[in-house]
């Protein structure tokens, strides 16, 4: 498969002696967005958490855009590879400014004219120039995350992992959020591994997805499924039944439709 | 615009502008409150004094006058003079250099030792962890004010051992607590970002750790000072700080001892002088503190 964005092989990840994933395998596409669903503790973030190198103990093969991945961080690995993280008021440093942050990455690899891809960059994500000197705490929860997006993408990765990007927002902004992904996403032909426990999000945002139950995945269904409920495993109708049936009906995405993106 | 609202925009422009910006809320907050204003106007009392010596003090510190020894506070002597008929008054304001160049040297050396050690034993956590605390652990354990002793004792005494001494001591204090700032945050999310966009480990310590630790590294610091001036004191007290003539207020107590019952006021000016500057830095921590920690004033 040359054209695996991100291909994962008999991937067992463990945290001291307990583990907390066992034998998942999957492949995401180059420019495909693909969904982790699950309950809380099926393993879902970890497995982001290893691909991205933060979870340095597991065996297995994990590849992406066709690269062998090692057990750490490297500074090679950013330049393709970027994640953004689950609750955007831990994940910015409190003591730096937006501009810090955004220009921090660029500073790191050696890139030069900071100040002008930073300015480029918040009106990617749609965040106004004058939030630029701003620390964290003088911005609300869906501008932080954009700013957490912003710092991802400063980079320019062409794989983006999205470790529950709005279960810590409102719906409102969730769906501002949302339609920013989208945009991004179609605009510099991004792959989104993401993973989100929220199935309207799925069926908003993303092409196929892999239901995960006790760090195993149960069930790997085209975003279809979740149109007219033809899931093969029982664990996955459960939670499609628990998730209330058809998607379309759910609130967020009557939200996300009805608000646009003002960027 | 005035300057007060440049500093307090909301979209600051520059970077400058914002960072001022912090500075002017944090200082604006430290001024509500009441007993730090007055620690910080001890400590520029002191600084002013240690600055301005000649011009204040009315009299040479060292120069002796057998004649008029051990006279009591006068509108001539306001602290009265000591035995060699020196004027306290000129002496104490002479000892605030010395005592202010100990209390930075000690903070400049120290501060920043026990800062690095503790975010790096923080930081990797491991064995590195434990080497680093474990040679902690044995200078925590040991008392501070003989631990100084017996440095004086093999270095020789001396101002600039001294010091030394005191630094060596005070340093392993700052290193646990830079630790434990550093364990809150060590997984936290803004950290691993950092190590995704390929950050390497010194420049995680020194530019995200490091910041962190400072707030309650100063106030644990401007508190400190007042033990700091003990300690000093007390090593003069002693004979193993600064060797006279030198004017420090330790050593002015210690030669005060001797005439503590009939002549009280060539032991108890100095004394007052000490209580007054502890008390400032006393005063000035605990408003930092307010200002500063993370628990207390949230994320300002």
């Amino acid at each position: 498969m040359s054209s695996a964005a991100i291909s994962l092989k008999d991937l067992d990840i463990s945290y001291g002696d307990t583990k907390v994933v066992r034998d998942v395998s999957f492949d995401v596409a180059t420019g495909e967005s693909f969904a982790l669903v699950g309950e809380s503790g099926s393993g879902k973030s970890t497995v982001l958490k290893a691909i991205a190198g933060l979870a340095s103990d597991w065996t297995g093969k994990i590849s992406v855009l066709g690269k062998p991945r090692g057990h750490g961080t490297d500074r090679a690995f950013s330049e393709t590879c970027q994640m953004v993280f689950q609750d955007p008021y831990a994940s910015l440093h409190p003591r730096k400014t937006i501009d810090t942050v955004l220009s921090e990455p660029l500073a790191i690899h050696g890139i030069g004219k900071r100040s002008e891809k930073v300015v480029e960059m918040l009106g990617a994500v749609g965040l106004d120039q004058r939030f630029r000197f701003r620390f964290p705490h003088q911005l609300s929860g869906g501008q932080r995350q954009r700013v957490a997006i912003a710092r991802a993408l400063m980079l320019e990765p062409k794989v983006m992992l999205l470790d529950e990007p709005t279960s810590a927002l409102d719906v409102s902004v969730q769906a501002e959020i949302l339609n920013l992904l989208k945009r991004l996403r179609r605009e510099q032909g991004l792959t989104y591994l993401m993973v989100t426990h929220n199935l309207p999000v799925v069926s908003f945002m993303c092409d196929r997805m892999a239901v995960m139950n006790k760090g195993r995945i149960v069930e790997i269904a085209p975003k279809t499924a979740l149109y007219d409920g033809s899931f093969a495993d029982p664990y996955t109708r459960d939670l499609y039944a628990a998730s209330g049936g058809n998607p379309d009906a759910g609130p967020v995405i009557l939200a996300a439709s009805e608000t646009k993106d003002p960027a | 615009m005035s300057t007060r609202d440049w500093l307090l925009d909301d979209s600051p422009a520059t970077l400058t502008q914002a960072n001022l910006g912090r500075a002017w809320r944090m200082f604006s907050a430290l001024m509500r409150n009441p007993l730090a204003v007055a620690g910080l106007l001890i400590i520029l009392l002191l600084l002013a004094t240690a600055l301005f010596a000649p011009w204040i003090a009315p009299e040479s510190p060292v120069g002796q006058n057998l004649q008029r020894r051990l006279l009591p506070p006068s509108a001539e002597h306001w602290m009265g003079t000591d035995e060699l008929g020196r004027d306290i008054f000129s002496r104490v304001v002479y000892g605030s250099r010395i005592t202010l160049m100990i209390v930075a040297l000690v903070a400049v050396i120290s501060a920043p030792l026990g800062l690095i050690i503790g975010a790096v034993a923080g930081y990797f956590g491991g064995w590195v962890d434990r080497i680093l605390m474990g040679l902690t652990d044995v200078f925590l354990s040991l008392p501070k004010l003989i631990l100084a002793l017996a440095f004086v004792a093999a270095l020789g005494p001396g101002i600039e051992n001294a010091i030394i001494a005191i630094a060596i001591t005070a340093w392993p204090a700052y290193a646990r607590i830079a630790r434990a700032e550093t364990l809150t945050f060590r997984n936290a999310e803004y950290i691993q970002a950092v190590r995704l966009v390929g950050g390497s480990h010194g420049r995680i310590i020194f530019r995200h750790v490091l910041p962190l630790c400072t707030s309650s590294m100063i106030v644990r610091v401007t508190l400190d000072m007042a033990g700091i001036i003990l300690t000093a004191a007390g090593l003069g007290f002693l004979g193993l700080g600064a060797q006279p003539p030198l004017p420090e207020w330790g050593a002015m107590i210690s030669r005060g001892r001797t005439f503590i019952l009939d002549q009280w006021w060539v032991a108890t000016m100095p004394g007052f002088a000490i209580i007054l500057v502890s008390l400032g830095f006393c005063f000035l921590g605990d408003g930092l503190r307010d200002v500063l920690d993370p628990k207390q004033g949230g994320e300002k």
